[in-house]
C-alpha cells in the first residue's frame, strides 16, 4: 500500500491519564469494532492489565480512518507499556512510529514519566501532538495543563487538542491531527526487506507471534527471513494485521505495521529491538538501539509447600515463554527450602509475575526481599555479579563492592521539594540538577543507589508529596560503596532469606529496626523466640518474642466440638501462610519486612 | 434457617448402610443430653443457642423432646444410659414435673445403669424448684453462680444477687448428692490478687465440683459489641495465663484438682456425663441445637438438631425429629475428634480405648514430628496409659492441637 496513506503513532501517557479509554474511542469512531463487540478497554488484554489500568505488553491496532473530505488513511496505533520497568520496550515501540500523542490528564498535570517518554519521543524525532484529556472533570485545569506542556516538554500550547476520551469529545480532532501532522513513513519499497521487532509473544497454537514495523521492502508468506541478533533463519508462514481482530494479509510493505508468524519457538529468539530481514538479501544496516534486556531486580520465589516445587518450575517456564526479560534459576535456601532466584525488569514486573503465579497457576509463594545486581571484585582480582545476599563472598575476600546507580527524574509541586531532597539525601543520593519550572513545578534530578529505590523510595516519595510527585529513572552505571551483609537469626538459626546487603552506615539501625519488625510479625509460639541481627558475625540487635502461655478454648459445651473444629480449619488455612524455620512458624509477610523497615 | 416444611430434616438413611459393625464400637458410657433453649434474659457474654420467649408451654416442649428420644432409640437400639443432662438455656425454668416426666421417658426408652447420673443446670433464682428436681430424680445440680460478688454479677448481666447464689448453693448442697458451681473469671480489670481473694472465698462455699471459665468475648454477643467499641478491654493472654495458673494452684490446695481444662472436682466426683464427651463416648442430643455422637451400624455419626426452637419444633411435629445434620465421620475426622476432646482431660487419650476404636496407637494418629517436639518441650506426655497434655501443656492446648493435627 502507498506509504503516504499510512500514519504510525503511539500514545504517551501516565497511568490513569486515559490512554486506554482514548484507544477505545478510536476503535469506535473508525468502526474497527461494532459497539457490541466493544469490551471496555480492548487494548489491555490481560486481566491484570485491565485491573491495574496499565499496559504491560505493547500492542498494535490498525485503524481505517478517512478525515472529512479527505483521503482514506491507515492509522497504526502502537500502544506502549506505561511503566518505568518497561522503558526499553517503550523506546522500541516509539522507534516504530513517526508520531506520538502526548496525553495529559487536565486535573493531574504533567508527570515525570510522561516527560521522560516525551523526551524519548523527541530524541526519536517524532512529531508530538499534545492532547489534554479529561477536560470534563470538575477539577480540570486545561489552561494550566497546556502551560505545563509548553514549559516542561517544550510543545506549543496552540497545538494542543482538548479532549474528553470518556465523553468522546475531541476524538475526531485528534485523528485529524494524526493524519495532518504526523509524517507518513519514509521507507524504500525496493530496498531489501528490513523490519523492527517491537513486541512478541507466545501463542500455544501458533508459536511466537512477532509484531513488526516494516522499514524497507516487504514481507510475504514463504519468504525466508532472518532474525539478525542470533542470525537464525525462518520461513514466514503468515503475515497480517490486528484491526483489532487478526487479519491475514498477502504482504506487509514499507511503512506498515503488523504481525509475522514464522515457526519461531520462543520469545527469546525474537527479541524486542531485533531486526528482521530477508535471508537471501539481508539489509546492510540493522535497526539501531538493539539491546538484550537484562533483569535488574532479583528476588527468591519459594513454594510454601515443598511439594509444589515442580509445579512452580513449570509455571515459571510457561511465563518465561512469553517474557524474555524474566529470568530464573534454581536456588536453595536453608530457611525456605527449594525455590528459584528470579530476575525482573523492576518491582512492578516482579509483582506482576508473582500475582500471575498465584492467580493463574494457583501457587502459594514466599517472596524474599528484592535486591539488585551487585558487582564484586574479590581479593584475587576476579569480578563477578551477585544477585543475592547469599552469594556474597565473605567480607575478607571482598576487595570492592559496587552497586548499580540510577539517574532519577522527579517532578513535584514546589511545596514538597524540601522533603524530597531530604529523602534523596537519606537514600545516599547525589544531586544532579534542580530546576524550577512554570506552574510551581520543580524537576529534581538525582543519582541514587538502585537498591535504595527498590527498597521503599517510591512509596516514601508518594507519601511525602501526598501523591503529587512522580518519578522516572534508568540505571546509568555502578559506583563503589561500603556495603555489608546484614543477617537475621531466629532462635540462633540464620534465616538466609532475610539477609540483605546494606550500606555500612545504615546497617546497624536497619538491623535493629528489622529485629523489632520481626518481633511484631512473628506470632507468639509455645516457646520463647530470639531474634538477632548480625553484621559480620557480630550481634547488633536482639529482640524476643515471648512464649505463648495460654491458648485454649474455655468451654467445650454440650458435646459441641464445632467451634474447636472451626479453629482447626483456621489453623490449617493459616499454615498455608506460614513457613517453618527450625521450630519457628514465620508468616510470609516477615520475608518482605525487610522492604518496609525504616532505618531511623 | 430454612423452615422444616420446605427443607426436610436430614434423613437417617444416609448415615451408613454398609456392613454392620461389631460390638467394639460400643462406648463404655452413654449419655442423653436435653437442651432447653429458653432464658429469662440473654447474658451479655453468652453465645449459646439461647432464646427469649414470652411464654413457653412446658408440657408441649417436653412432648417434643420425648418424641426425639423415641426417634433416637429407633436409630441406635437399647444401650444402657449412664447419664442424663438437662442443659440450656435455663433448664431450671422447667417445672419439676416436666423434668420428672422426661427422666421417666428416658427410663422407659432405654435401660438405665444403676448408678445413673442425672444433671440439671440451674439459675440460683430458681432454688424453690430444687426440692422438686431432687424428687424427680436429679442427682447433680450444676448451679450457674458465676460470681459471689454483686458488682461482678451486675457486670455479667446476671439476674440474681450474690446472696441468692449463696442461699441457692446451701439448699442445693443439702439436697443433691453432687453439686457443681460455675464461676466466671478474668473480668476486665481483674488482677491476680482480686481473683485470689474471690476464688478463695468461693472455694470455702462450693461442693465437690467446680467449673471455672475464663470470660471470652464471643462474636455476636453484647460484650463483643462493647469490646469493638472499646468500652471493655479484655485482659491479655499473659494475664489469662497468670489467672489460670493461680486457679489450678488454689483448687489443688482446696482438694478440687482440675480434671479438664475448665473443670475441677474432688477425687471420684467428676461429672460422668461430661467425661462421656471427652472420652469419646456416645451421646444422644435432643432439643434445639443439641449435638450428638452415635454409633450406628459400626460407624460414628455426628448429629445436630435445628437451632431455631420453632423450626425445630415444626420439624419434630412433622417428622418426629429435628435433626438438621447427621453425618458419618470418616476415620481422619474421628481420630481428630478423639484428640480434640481427649486432650482436654488430665487423663488424656486412653491408649486402650484408642486401640479398641482405631486399631492403632494414639501416637500414630497425629504428626509424629510435632509430637516428638511437644514431648521434648514437656507439653505432652505418653505412657502405657495413654497420651496426655501436661499441666504446662493444657493451657496451650489449641496451639498444641494445631501442631499435632494440622501438620499431617
Amino acid at each position: 500500500m502507498d506509504p503516504r496513506q499510512i500514519r504510525n503513532f503511539s500514545i504517551i501517557a501516565h497511568i490513569d491519564h486515559g490512554k486506554s479509554t482514548l484507544a477505545d474511542r478510536f476503535l469506535e469512531l473508525t468502526g474497527a469494532l461494532r459497539p457490541r463487540e466493544m469490551e471496555a478497554q480492548v487494548l489491555d488484554s490481560m486481566d491484570l492489565e485491565r485491573e491495574r489500568g496499565i499496559t504491560i505488553k505493547a500492542h498494535a491496532v490498525r485503524l481505517s480512518y478517512t478525515p472529512e473530505g479527505g483521503e482514506p488513511h491507515v492509522l497504526n496505533l502502537i500502544d506502549t507499556p506505561g511503566h518505568v520497568d518497561f522503558s526499553y520496550e517503550v523506546t522500541r515501540a516509539l522507534t516504530a512510529c513517526e508520531g506520538a500523542l502526548l496525553l495529559v490528564d487536565a486535573s493531574q498535570g504533567v508527570e515525570a514519566q510522561t516527560v521522560a517518554n516525551a523526551y524519548l519521543a523527541v530524541d526519536q524525532n517524532l512529531e508530538i501532538v499534545p492532547v489534554v484529556n479529561k477536560i470534563d472533570l470538575p477539577g480540570a485545569q486545561p489552561e494550566e495543563t497546556m502551560r505545563q506542556i509548553e514549559d516542561i516538554v517544550g510543545l506549543a500550547a496552540d497545538d494542543t487538542i482538548l479532549a474528553s476520551a470518556k465523553e468522546g469529545d475531541g476524538t475526531r480532532a485528534i485523528l485529524d491531527a494524526v493524519v495532518d501532522r504526523v509524517p507518513p513513513p519514509a521507507g524504500d519499497p525496493d530496498a531489501p526487506f528490513k523490519a523492527l521487532i517491537f513486541d512478541s509473544w507466545y501463542d500455544a497454537y501458533r508459536g511466537v507471534i512477532v509484531l513488526i514495523r516494516v522499514i524497507d521492502g516487504a514481507i510475504r508468506p514463504k519468504m525466508k527471513v532472518r532474525l539478525m541478533a542470533r542470525g537464525q533463519d525462518y520461513e514466514v508462514e503468515q503475515v497480517g494485521v490486528f484491526s483489532p481482530k487478526s487479519e491475514i494479509m498477502p504482504e506487509l510493505g514499507a511503512g506498515e505495521v503488523g504481525f509475522v508468524i514464522a515457526g519461531i519457538k520462543t520469545v527469546s529468539d525474537a527479541q524486542i529491538g531485533d531486526t528482521l530481514t530477508e535471508s537471501s538479501h539481508p539489509t546492510s544496516e540493522p535497526c539501531s538501539g538493539f539491546a538484550e534486556i537484562k533483569p535488574m531486580v532479583f528476588a527468591g520465589l519459594y513454594p510454601v509447600e515443598g511439594h509444589q516445587y515442580a509445579d512452580l518450575r513449570e509455571a515459571l517456564e510457561k511465563l518465561r515463554l512469553n517474557d524474555a526479560s524474566f529470568f530464573f534459576e534454581p536456588e536453595t535456601s536453608a530457611a525456605l527450602g527449594f525455590g528459584f532466584r528470579c530476575g525482573f525488569l523492576g518491582l512492578l514486573h516482579l509483582e506482576i509475575i508473582q500475582e500471575r503465579l498465584e492467580r493463574e497457576f494457583d501457587m502459594d509463594l514466599v517472596t524474599t526481599a528484592p535486591g539488585v545486581l551487585y558487582r564484586v571484585t574479590t581479593t584475587d582480582g576476579e569480578v563477578s555479579e551477585v544477585d543475592s545476599p547469599a552469594k556474597l563472598p565473605d567480607a575478607g575476600q571482598i576487595e570492592a563492592l559496587e552497586e548499580p546507580v540510577i539517574t532519577a527524574m522527579i517532578l513535584t509541586p514546589a511545596d514538597h521539594v524540601g522533603g524530597i531532597l531530604q529523602l534523596c539525601q537519606d537514600k545516599r543520593g547525589v544531586q544532579k540538577g534542580l530546576e524550577y519550572l512554570a506552574s510551581n513545578r520543580v524537576m529534581i534530578t538525582y543519582e541514587l543507589p538502585f537498591n535504595e529505590v527498590v527498597l521503599d523510595f517510591y512509596d516514601k516519595l508518594k507519601t511525602l508529596s501526598r501523591g503529587y510527585a512522580s518519578l522516572d529513572y534508568h540505571v546509568t552505571g555502578y559506583w563503589t560503596s561500603p556495603l555489608v551483609k546484614l543477617d537475621l537469626l531466629v532462635n540462633e538459626e540464620p534465616v538466609d532469606a532475610l539477609s540483605v546487603i546494606a550500606h555500612k552506615d545504615s546497617a546497624y539501625s536497619r538491623g535493629r529496626a528489622l529485629a523489632v519488625k520481626l518481633r511484631k510479625l512473628i506470632p507468639r509460639q509455645m516457646f520463647e523466640v530470639a531474634i538477632q541481627a548480625t553484621v559480620g558475625g557480630r550481634i547488633i540487635a536482639r529482640e524476643t518474642v515471648k512464649a505463648m502461655r495460654k491458648n485454649v478454648l474455655a468451654k467445650c459445651y454440650g458435646g459441641d466440638i464445632s467451634r474447636k473444629r472451626k479453629l482447626l480449619e483456621k489453623q490449617k488455612e493459616g499454615k498455608r501462610r506460614m513457613k517453618r524455620v527450625g521450630r519457628v512458624e514465620i508468616p510470609q509477610e516477615a520475608f518482605l519486612a525487610v522492604l518496609t523497615v525504616d532505618s531511623e | 434457617m430454612p423452615s422444616a416444611s420446605s427443607s426436610p430434616p436430614a434423613s437417617t438413611a444416609d448415615a451408613a448402610s454398609a456392613s454392620s459393625g461389631d460390638s467394639l464400637l460400643v462406648a463404655p458410657d452413654f449419655g442423653i443430653y436435653l437442651h432447653w433453649p429458653f432464658c429469662r434474659a440473654k447474658c451479655p457474654y453468652c453465645d449459646f443457642n439461647v432464646h427469649i420467649r414470652e411464654r413457653v408451654g412446658g408440657s408441649h416442649w417436653s412432648a417434643l423432646l420425648a418424641a426425639e428420644l423415641a426417634h433416637f432409640r429407633a436409630r441406635i437400639g437399647p444401650i444402657a444410659v449412664t447419664s442424663i443432662y438437662f442443659g440450656g438455656g435455663t433448664p431450671s425454668l422447667m417445672a419439676p414435673a416436666v423434668v420428672g416426666a422426661l427422666i421417666e421417658k428416658v427410663a422407659a426408652t432405654w435401660p438405665e445403669a444403676a448408678d445413673i447420673e442425672v444433671s440439671l443446670e440451674a439459675n440460683p433464682n430458681d432454688w424453690p424448684n430444687f426440692e422438686g428436681y431432687r424428687a424427680a430424680g436429679v442427682t447433680r445440680l450444676s448451679l450457674g453462680v458465676q460470681s459471689f460478688d454483686d458488682h461482678a454479677l451486675r457486670f455479667l448481666g446476671r439476674d440474681h444477687s450474690a446472696a441468692t447464689a449463696e442461699e441457692a448453693l446451701e439448699r442445693a448442697l443439702a439436697l443433691f448428692p453432687e453439686v457443681s458451681c460455675d464461676l466466671i473469671y478474668m473480668l476486665p480489670g481483674q488482677t491476680v490478687s482480686d481473683w485470689r481473694t474471690a476464688l478463695q472465698a468461693s472455694l470455702a462455699k462450693v461442693g465437690n465440683q467446680l467449673s471455672l471459665y475464663q470470660l471470652t468475648i464471643e462474636p455476636g454477643t453484647a460484650f463483643h459489641r462493647e469490646a469493638e467499641a472499646g468500652r471493655i478491654v479484655p485482659p491479655d493472654s499473659d494475664c489469662a495465663a497468670d489467672l489460670y495458673v493461680l486457679s489450678q494452684e488454689l483448687c489443688d490446695a482446696a482438694g478440687l484438682p482440675g480434671y479438664e481444662v475448665s473443670n475441677h472436682a474432688a477425687p471420684s466426683h467428676r461429672c460422668r456425663h461430661n467425661l462421656t464427651y471427652w472420652q469419646g463416648g456416645n451421646y444422644v442430643g435432643v432439643g434445639p441445637g443439641a449435638h450428638g455422637r452415635l454409633s450406628e451400624n459400626g460407624y460414628r455419626i455426628a448429629t445436630r438438631q435445628y437451632r431455631n426452637p420453632e423450626t425445630w419444633s415444626d420439624a419434630v411435629r412433622q417428622y418426629g425429629h429435628g435433626t438438621e445434620v447427621s453425618e458419618t465421620l470418616d476415620r481422619t475426622r474421628e481420630i481428630e475428634e478423639a484428640f480434640l476432646f481427649g486432650l482436654r482431660t488430665v487423663d488424656g487419650i486412653s491408649r486402650e480405648r484408642f486401640r479398641t476404636l482405631f486399631s492403632q496407637e494414639p501416637e500414630t494418629g497425629c504428626d509424629s514430628n510435632s509430637l516428638a517436639v511437644l514431648m521434648r518441650d514437656e507439653l505432652l506426655e505418653c505412657d502405657a496409659e495413654g497420651l496426655r497434655a501436661t499441666a504446662a501443656g493444657r493451657p496451650l492446648l489449641d496451639a498444641i492441637l494445631g501442631r499435632l493435627l494440622v501438620a499431617r
